[in-house]
């Protein structure tokens, strides 16, 4: 039987110091078993390397920022959707979730799937609202505030001992020690992500992250827990093991069950000497080092597209236990012409 | 004392516990001591068995072993139960 040959678009095609997750989830892609792909690369930047990287990308388009509106994102999408007739979009951002969120359904009137998280999902999870996500589902997470204005900080002084976590909406978190660090920080992260701040209790431990794969019905399709082995200055996972532990899949079965989370996901984690975790973030997207759970048995952009596809899904199947991803970084070496013409016309 | 049932070792000495994801290089003797415990030994045969192959006294071996004991049970390498 010849497979179907899917055009599907992917965003995150950076790969900073804290890289997008577009990369590895075209190599999961191409990598499928059941069907054919061809990558249309969506960007923000003229620089994520991904849009350069011909053997896994196909054609490249410049995309509009979020903050200029879906009406803007959507007539983009119209227009590469008549060069390249897109079956299915993979969007792997936070910050651009919502947008497409709100596009799912005119999307779908045009053909174009997708797979992704409900608005009550999105907001009930993010880490603004975290402690009463905890609270309402029994979950350990830390206690956590989200405050507007740094003269907060001193009156938080009576619900949080230092050190504390100061996290942005989106993106970026720091440990503060005093609140000249954490009014320091405040600054640096509205600048950068808006506001509001979260202020979240420090929690001492070693560091885990599970991704996983939900079906919108309640069950789970996979799961891969990982320690992270090597961490960067950004809190970033530079290498990390497959792990088995059947409290992490449990409480990953329980996160799924409980809020019928539609789509995939990566719940991160921080174990404690008296061995409890903590829930310390939901990202409602694939993460970074999916390639993981590719390289162990578990292709779960591949199984993302299905879902997406309305096609039924069976759990995927048991993963190995004890393989590492040890990321690293490769210079591309691109002539000036190309950068021009995406530079130029939007596309390459 | 019983190793936790999960925990793979290797002829080298390389330890990985797949519930939590560490990973420890064991010294030969080390080795030595855990290959003791997979046979069956028991504290007492063990300090034997280590008195014959090193000529060591018998307080500073069982010293060494409970020191030893107490590093895995520190990292969760053995049933909570011995």
């Amino acid at each position: 039987m010849t497979k179907p040959t899917l055009n599907i678009g992917v965003t995150g095609l950076n790969a900073i110091d804290s890289p997008g997750p577009g990369v590895p989830v075209i190599r999961a892609l191409k990598e499928a078993t059941s069907f054919n792909v061809r990558i249309i690369g969506l960007a923000y930047e003229s620089l994520e390397p991904g849009i350069y990287m011909h053997n896994l990308v196909d054609k490249s388009y410049m995309i509009p920022y979020p903050t200029e509106g879906t009406d803007a994102l959507l007539s983009r999408l119209e227009y590469i959707h008549s060069c390249e007739k897109l079956d299915v979009i993979i969007p792997n951002f936070d910050a651009e979730l919502y947008s497409f969120m709100k596009l799912e359904k005119k999307l779908l009137a045009m053909d174009i799937h997708m797979f992704l998280p409900t608005f009550e999902q999105f907001e009930e999870r993010h880490k603004v609202n975290l402690s009463d996500f905890g609270k309402k589902y029994g979950i350990d997470v830390p206690f956590g505030k989200a405050i507007s204005d740094p003269h907060d900080l001193r009156d938080l002084e009576d619900e949080f001992d230092y050190p504390v976590m100061i996290k942005g909406k989106w993106y970026d978190a720091y440990v503060a020690h005093n609140i000249e660090q954490a009014r320091s920080y405040f600054s640096k992260i509205t600048a950068k992500w808006g506001y509001p701040v979260v202020v979240q209790k420090f929690v001492q431990g070693t560091e885990y992250n599970v991704i996983g794969l939900g079906d919108g019905k309640g069950n789970m399709l996979a799961a891969v827990p990982m320690r992270k082995q090597f961490i960067t200055d950004k809190g970033k996972a530079w290498a990390g093991i497959s792990i088995e532990d059947k409290k992490l899949i449990a409480l990953t079965e329980k996160f799924i069950s409980s809020t019928k989370w539609r789509g995939a996901f990566e719940l991160e984690l921080m174990k404690t000497s008296d061995n409890i975790y903590y829930l310390m973030e939901i990202n409602p997207r694939i993460p970074a080092w999916v390639y993981l759970a590719v390289g162990v048995g578990q292709n779960i952009p591949e199984a993302l597209v299905h879902l997406a596809l309305g096609n039924d899904v069976a759990p995927l199947p048991a993963y190995d236990v004890g393989k590492l991803f040890i990321r690293y970084s490769y210079d591309l070496i691109v002539d000036r012409s190309e950068f021009e013409n995406l530079s130029v016309n939007g596309e390459l | 004392m019983r190793m936790n049932q999960n925990i793979a070792i290797s002829e080298t000495g390389f330890l990985f516990n797949p519930s939590t994801g560490e990973s420890f290089t064991l010294n030969p003797v080390g080795l030595k001591l855990i290959s003791y415990y997979k046979e069956g030994l028991n504290d007492d045969e063990i300090i034997s068995r280590m008195q014959e192959e090193y000529q060591v006294e018998e307080r500073e071996i069982s010293r060494d072993l409970l020191d030893f004991k107490n590093v895995l049970k520190h990292y969760l390498l053995v049933d909570n139960n011995d």
